[in-house]
């Protein structure tokens, strides 16, 4: 054996209650949830002191995306992409423009920043609160134009029926192919200069045969559900995303301008000398620089759009299948259907989506770390 | 020899007045804790206070732990008390809706304790309207003892207003549409409606409307199929209704949609009668004058009732607190102290009317003689599952207004939740 320091010894008992615990309160409930998803538990004595649990294998998985009454969370998995898309777009645009605006060091930008920063310091339950009274049909922001003599709004920003971006779940297959396809020509047309040879081997021309094999070949494609189910962007959405964004903005700009600070100001000079404009500094010179930035602001942001709960509950109540999100069914399925198998697979679906986020992040970072 | 005498009497004398309260009121001598758990605070709190005062009165060495946990119709309640049943720690009794969602969810799953011997102990066998005690227990036994009683097809207006428009209270939906257009000419809304939930709740009035208190009854006793020509046509009817509503209702409270009544910018609404309440306290109107009411178009003689009730759950750490609790609950004294409070009737047929408004007077007078039938919205014909699927199904209408589609869903859910079984 070899010998072992009473450091490491040291070190190891002192981690070790919070490595059972973890293993047990996270990854062993992760298990336990995924093991009652894979079971029957629910209906009339789902709450039994010894409820029966048979195993459906996945039956519950199955029923979700395929199953006739599973259109409710089917609908509610397409707005979580919705809001996790747009709330990136959103928060990051405006969070770095406003970084921009004050990295420019104006008058008065200490009471600037912590003006844009205060937001975050609101719990979901209070912004949902006043953004569900500043977006009522007839008051708040549809009042806007009054102010300079227009007519009123008549959006409906919680409540629209609208819906627009709509697609059939069925051709689900077909539509994630053609994503897959112009996803790659974009990634080899982005990579082309740097390497145009590995670029076009390896992403343009299987994009290209991907998408042709998918246009030629679209029909033979199985359908993802045997009957016809548009879902799409409800325009009701809106005013979710708008409260999240303003919420969230300040704080990627916070994130933003302590990159941008920590940037010399040689660099930044030297920029300059090199007849860069502003526009030019930040676009080729600061936010590459910055690029963890962006990563981890990407991560948290996402994360919270997988966990968007309380917000939506306060802002359009649990019933609004309009602005339906995973997280929220979930509760509803679990604790006032008392469907809890059914629950914990909707749970699972969730803890899925938000591991795409996090694994490719992981795994970058132990590869940054063995590489150095 | 005098002593032991004496010692005697005084040891005799002991004994009859430790044992005089215990024979004449049994219960003084209770003591211990009682935790009672239900979703009453904020308006509601006042009533549930009545009761513990009056428990206290009678029997004073035992300490009531209050458990409330706020949030409408008991969304968050319900979620913490399914948490600490299966974490095996109930409380003493809890607040439930009186019906299916209390024997789908907790009797089904043998957590409960019959109280038919309760119910024989008390003679309330004879003190609830026969109807009633059906509709809460089953036939292994009963399960709650209800506390108060509300209506939910009660049609609400304001009387000046209904005069200013030239329309008169629609008695049948076929009324309300001959007054609908014109109100509409007028820029009045002639139903407000509010979220989702009052959706369902205006549905069951509809429904109950379209197909009949005994189709009513078959559909929940699995008898009669949703997608049969009864249950379209109640859907149908339901989209026409539908059309007479105002386009923002998923973003108002009920109180804002009954406010819309008030202000005048909408003529009928249907809400439960909590709305009573909310008219005359919150709102200052004399009932019949300033506010007035009828059964909701169609439904006269019908009486689609809800309660809020407490039940004995198994394995109760205080059960003999407990039993004293509900033995209040019932009472005639209990009831005519918590619903004259709470803007609800009594379920006792001999309630003290003079404690009553004028509301709750008509409501006692038409509870004493409707046809009763249960409520789907607040829980008293299906269970918690069909509940939450009725929720998103209901979205489904409301978007699509597709009558045909919408019933055969609804068949399928409650196949899938087991009504009738």
């Amino acid at each position: 054996m070899r010998d072992v320091s009473p450091d490491k010894l040291k070190a190891v008992l002192m981690l070790l209650p919070s490595i059972i615990l973890i293993a047990l309160f996270v990854y062993g409930f992760i298990a336990n949830t995924f093991w009652i998803s894979l079971t029957d538990w629910g209906g009339v004595a789902a709450l039994a002191e010894t409820p029966v649990k048979n195993f459906v294998g996945l039956q519950n998985y199955a029923e979700l995306f395929t199953g006739f009454l599973g259109g409710g969370f089917r609908q509610d998995l397409v707005n979580a992409v919705y809001y996790s898309v747009m709330l990136l777009v959103g928060a990051i645009g405006l969070g770095v423009f406003i970084a921009i605006l004050l990295d420019c060091k104006p008058k008065g930008e200490d009471i600037f920043r912590t003006i844009f920063l205060y937001p975050m310091a609101l719990s979901f339950i209070v912004t949902g609160t006043i953004w569900r009274w500043m977006l009522a049909p007839q008051g708040g922001v549809n009042l806007l134009p009054t102010f300079v003599g227009g007519n009123p709004l008549t959006f409906r920003w919680l409540t629209s029926m609208q819906a627009i971006w709509e697609f059939n779940w069925q051709n689900l297959f077909l539509i994630a192919l053609y994503g897959l396809a112009v996803g790659m020509i974009l990634i080899g047309f982005g990579t082309f200069r740097k390497n145009p040879a590995r670029a076009g081997k390896r992403w343009l021309l299987p994009g290209v045969l991907a998408g042709l094999l998918t246009w030629l070949g679209g029909d033979l494609l199985p359908q993802a559900l045997f009957m016809e189910e548009t879902h799409g962007f409800n325009l009701a959405a809106l005013g979710i995303i708008l409260a999240t964004i303003w919420q969230y903005s300040g704080y990627t700009m916070a994130l933003y301008l302590a990159g941008f600070t920590g940037i010399s100001q040689d660099l930044r000079d030297a920029a300059m000398l090199d007849g860069a404009s502003d526009i030019r500094y930040y676009r080729h010179v600061a936010l590459p620089m910055v690029k963890p930035i962006t990563i981890s602001a990407v991560i948290i942001l996402s994360h919270i759009s997988l966990k968007m709960f309380d917000l939506i509950f306060a802002m359009t109540g649990p019933d609004n299948a309009e602005t339906g999100h995973p997280a929220l069914t979930m509760y509803l399925t679990t604790f006032r259907a008392n469907d809890f198998a059914k629950g914990a697979a909707i749970a699972i679906v969730l803890f899925m989506v938000a591991a795409t986020f996090i694994i490719p992040y992981l795994v970058s970072n132990y590869r940054q770390k063995g590489s150095r | 020899m005098k002593k032991p005498y004496f010692n005697m009497l005084v040891v005799l004398g002991l004994t009859m007045l430790l044992l005089l309260p215990v024979t004449t009121t049994w219960a003084k001598d209770l003591s211990g804790d009682l935790e009672i758990f239900s979703w009453w605070a904020g308006d509601e709190g006042p009533a549930l206070e009545a009761l513990i005062t009056l428990y206290k009165a009678r029997h004073p060495n035992v300490n009531v732990i209050n458990a409330t946990v706020t949030g409408g119709s008991g969304v968050n309640a319900k979620a913490v008390l399914k948490t600490r049943m299966l974490g095996g720690e109930p409380p003493d009794s809890f607040q439930v809706h009186a019906g299916q969602e209390l024997i789908g969810t907790w009797v089904k799953a043998d957590r409960m304790e019959d109280l038919t011997f309760l119910f024989k102990a008390q003679g309330w066998d004879k003190a609830f309207p026969e109807g009633l005690v059906k509709l809460i227990g089953t036939d292994k036994g009963i399960w709650s003892v209800p506390v108060n009683i509300h209506r939910s097809n009660v049609c609400w207006y304001v009387p000046a207003n209904l005069k200013k428009w030239g329309v008169s209270a629609p008695k049948s939906w076929d009324d309300f549409f001959a007054i609908a257009p014109k109100l509409k000419e007028k820029g009045v809304v002639p139903l407000a409606l509010a979220q989702n939930w009052t959706a369902n709740h205006l549905w069951e009035s509809v429904a109950l409307a379209s197909m009949g208190p005994d189709n009513w009854d078959a559909l929940w006793a699995g008898k009669l199929a949703f997608d049969s020509p009864a249950g379209v046509q109640a859907w149908e009817l339901f989209g026409k209704v539908l059309e007479f509503t105002n386009d923002d209702a998923s973003s108002l409270s009920w109180q804002q949609a009954t406010d819309m009544v008030v202000d005048g910018r909408a003529a009928f609404n249907i809400m439960g009668d909590w709305a009573a309440g909310y008219l005359s306290t919150t709102k200052k109107l004399a009932p019949g004058s300033g506010f007035n009411w009828g059964a909701s178009p169609g439904t006269d003689g019908m009486f689609i009732f809800l309660a809020d009730s407490f039940g004995l759950p198994k394995g109760a750490p205080q059960r003999d607190n407990a039993i004293a609790w509900l033995a209040l609950l019932g009472s005639r004294e209990g009831s005519d102290a918590f619903n004259p409070l709470k803007g609800s009737i009594s379920a006792r047929t001999d309630s003290d009317l003079s404690k009553y408004n004028d509301y709750g007077k008509s409501a006692a007078a038409d509870f004493g003689k409707d046809r009763i039938a249960g409520s789907l919205a607040h829980g008293v014909t299906a269970n918690e599952g069909f509940m939450n699927d009725f929720a998103a199904i209901m979205e489904m209408f409301l978007k699509t207004k597709n009558a045909q589609a919408t019933a055969k869903a609804t068949q399928q859910i409650a196949v899938k939740n087991g009504i009738g079984k």
